[in-house]
């Protein structure tokens, strides 16, 4: 008889990997991808191109250029690449996308050791950067439907934008459907909650980190006297609740953690609404959270089976 | 304490969904001939090894006691064939000790120990106790721990519900299914015996709902007002979720009772017992036989005729397989047990023990685990594990050895059922570490 193959057990693995996770992840993008082309045209199409080419390279390129284990097959880079490019302008210059795709994966992700590793959300940290750094460009919003609005037509604010400056609003059916100007990905609800259904489904996330950031939200959107409904639909809210604020690597791990980090979002999202000199916090909320998460875990933490109550709390 | 009967199982926490795979459930179990020679390890049980105590050249019947300790926390091991003691050597087991063992040569006779023909008379509490360990029962359901130690409960604990583990929770493994099949009414006789020794006023026989049949065939025979006027056994279907038939998990389902970390089911008046071994000490009050003979699971990809074999203890594992007609090709990986918690062993020279419950032999292609990539802090080890303990900073904490960390996350309360390496994405081998960090803390002098 040959040699034995002797490995500790458990001698079966599930069929869940990182990469068919992150395909699930591109799969629930789909219809807000969908969406954004109907909306804004073949632009849209190109940013979410060159946002997702240009994280893969980059992913490619570091983990080359620093000798480590190639990792661009576990499709991470792609779901960081199609989640910048919701979060821009139709218009952007496709260099401004590279820059974000550099940011948020050369810079947040392996710099810090790659997937698992980054303490903040790469998409995200991506799009502050660049709002940072290209304050006028990031909001030039086009009018959807308009496809042939160049870089220097006509800008459409975001319901949002409109909101602070006591403008007329649309009305929540338009917000649902997503015909209102925004970044790539935000405008269309009905778009996003489709994908976020199918994370559940799925097994991909759990229903806690959206659902408790959509409720902080509309608790204290009421707190302030504003309309829950409509800051819910509105802004990046459900791409930042469904998407970003549930990205494993920089949310909570225990059920707890995610609630206390969950209600922390929708606290911040809707102080920074009301009396930040931005008119959406979507993006910071999360970052901050994100930051936060070691501290919460720290001190939210299970109780392991028949340790005794007591014993703990001392 | 009133003890009603919970019509659904309690919630338990975690687990992992692992494949059934429950290939062997509708053969009846075969019987293997006596094989030419056996094999019998001095420690097939958790605790104290035996001393051998029988010597080169010496015959010995079937049922003789071949190895024997003064330990309390040990079992006697019988010869399981008659014949001649042929050697008195050394093995070694799948953990890697080494221990003595007795190898016998057969005389193709059987002949049972002319000694052992009255069966005892058990009546009391300490009868039974002494019945368990005279007849060398142990755990059957995989971890062997000596039987009269856990029957033997302490005075100040008071025991209100025995509950009989069928639930056979790894995949592939049936030996409980076809002993609740072929001997349901052994079962219950064992536990209405039981039942009264220790006057359990609740007796519920947890089976998982994936075994319908078990469920259906032992309620039958459990409903017999004339043995059980009161009505005080009853099936319990679970939820077919590995792993139901870990003891803690088991002893939440049936009552929704946390065991103490550190504490025992008798802690919270619970006594859990396998199947096999009540059916098994059953039979031996009736026959005084003491336990030679074990069915095994025998399956894999590399098993010609999947199969459960009653197998004499101490058979080589090759000679059981041969008897099931043997491999496909080379096996690749052998595994005693199932394959969430079984032990893959070194070679098939190695005796079946009596805690085996299953034998699988896997194909290359169903041998090799999935390659190891950095952890995404998913969370999946979390949920799955049913402790609640946190798989990943185990690891982390393991691979810095940090005993501290290892400590204030309770990792002695990790039982190593797996499910946290078999959620895992990345393929991280987090029980494995587990157990590692388990070991530095034994290193640095922590008891158990």
């Amino acid at each position: 008889m040959n040699k034995l193959l002797v490995s500790s057990s458990p001698h079966l693995n599930g069929k869940k990997t990182t990469r068919n996770i992150m395909l699930d992840v591109i799969i629930a993008l789909l219809p807000a991808m969908i969406a954004s082309i109907i909306y804004f045209g073949y632009r849209a199409a190109l940013v979410i191109v060159t946002s997702a080419t240009a994280c893969v390279v980059c992913e490619y390129l570091t983990r080359r250029v620093m000798k480590r284990e190639q990792t661009v097959g576990d499709l991470s880079a792609v779901v960081t690449g199609v989640l910048i490019a919701l979060n821009l302008p139709a218009t952007i210059n496709p260099f401004i996308t590279v820059f974000g795709a550099v940011v948020a994966v050369v810079v947040v992700k392996q710099m810090f050791g790659g997937i698992g590793q980054n303490f903040v959300n790469p998409a995200l940290t991506a799009r502050i950067v660049l709002l940072n750094s290209f304050p006028a460009r990031m909001t030039h919003w086009v009018n959807p439907f308009d496809y042939s609005a160049g870089a220097d037509a006509v800008t459409n604010a975001t319901p949002l934008v409109q909101y602070g400056q006591g403008g007329e609003l649309p009305s929540y059916f338009d917000l649902f459907l997503g015909s209102t100007g925004g970044s790539l990905g935000e405008t269309c609800a009905l778009a996003l909650l489709l994908g976020g259904i199918y994370l559940v489904l799925r097994k991909v996330i759990s229903p806690v980190i959206p659902v408790v950031y959509v409720a902080s939200a509309a608790g204290f959107s009421l707190l302030f006297g504003r309309d829950p409904l409509f800051d819910i639909l509105s802004g990046g809210l459900l791409l930042g609740a469904i998407f970003m604020a549930t990205d494993y690597t920089t949310s909570p791990l225990y059920f707890k953690g995610k609630i206390v980090f969950a209600v922390g979002c929708g606290a911040l999202t809707m102080v920074i609404r009301e009396f930040g000199s931005l008119s959406e916090g979507v993006s910071y909320a999360i970052v901050i959270m994100n930051i936060l998460v070691p501290l919460i875990e720290r001190y939210v933490k299970p109780r392991s089976f028949g340790k005794e109550r007591a014993k703990n709390e001392a | 304490m009133e003890a009603k009967f919970p019509k659904r199982p309690f919630r338990t926490s975690g687990g992992a969904h692992v494949p059934h795979r429950k290939n062997t459930w509708e053969k009846p179990s075969v019987n293997m001939p006596p094989v030419a020679r056996v094999t019998l390890p001095m420690l097939q049980h958790i605790g104290a090894p035996c001393t051998p105590t029988v010597k080169k050249g010496d015959h010995v019947y079937v049922g003789q006691v071949v190895g024997d300790s003064t330990a309390y926390v040990s079992a006697p091991i019988h010869a399981s064939i008659s014949g001649t003691v042929k050697d008195i050597t050394t093995v070694m087991l799948t953990g890697g000790q080494y221990v003595d063992a007795v190898v016998i040569e057969s005389d193709g006779k059987m002949e049972y120990d002319p000694e052992l023909a009255a069966p005892p008379e058990v009546k009391t509490k300490e009868e039974l106790f002494t019945a368990a360990r005279n007849a060398g029962l142990v755990g059957l359901g995989g971890a062997g721990f000596p039987a009269h130690v856990k029957l033997n409960v302490p005075q100040d604990k008071q025991i209100d519900t025995l509950i009989v583990n069928a639930a056979e929770c790894e995949p592939y493994v049936t030996s409980d299914h076809r002993e609740a099949l072929e001997n349901g009414r052994n079962v219950l006789n064992g536990i209405y015996k039981i039942k009264e020794i220790l006057d359990v006023k609740r007796v519920i026989i947890a089976v998982e709902d994936n075994k319908p049949d078990v469920i259906a065939k032992l309620t039958e025979i459990a409903e017999d007002p004339e043995k059980d006027p009161l009505d005080e056994v009853k099936v319990l279907a679970l939820q077919s979720q590995y792993p139901q038939g870990a003891e803690k998990v088991l002893v939440k389902a049936c009552t929704n009772r946390d065991v103490p970390q550190g504490k025992l089911p008798a802690d919270v008046g619970c006594l859990v017992m396998n199947i096999a071994s009540v059916s098994f000490l059953e039979s031996y009050m009736r026959t005084g036989k003491p336990l030679t003979l074990k069915r095994v699971t025998i399956d894999g990809s590399a098993v010609v005729n999947p199969q459960n074999v009653i197998v004499p203890i101490g058979t080589p594992i090759a000679e059981v397989i041969a008897f099931c007609s043997g491999y496909k090709e080379e096996p690749e990986k052998i595994i005693m047990g199932g394959p969430m918690m079984g032990i893959a062993v070194t070679g098939d020279e190695l005796p079946i023990i009596k805690q085996n419950n299953a034998i699988l032999a896997f194909l290359p292609k169903d041998a090799e685990m999935m390659p190891t990539t950095a952890c995404i802090r998913c969370g999946r080890c979390v949920s799955a594990c049913p402790m609640k303990l946190m798989p990943t900073s185990l690891e982390k904490a393991t691979e810095k050895k940090d005993l501290d960390k290892l400590r204030s996350l309770d990792i002695l309360t990790c039982m190593e059922c797996g499910c946290c390496s078999f959620s895992c994405p990345a393929g991280r081998r987090l029980v494995q570490a587990i157990r590692l960090g388990k070991s530095y803390l034994r290193k640095a002098g922590e008891k158990k």
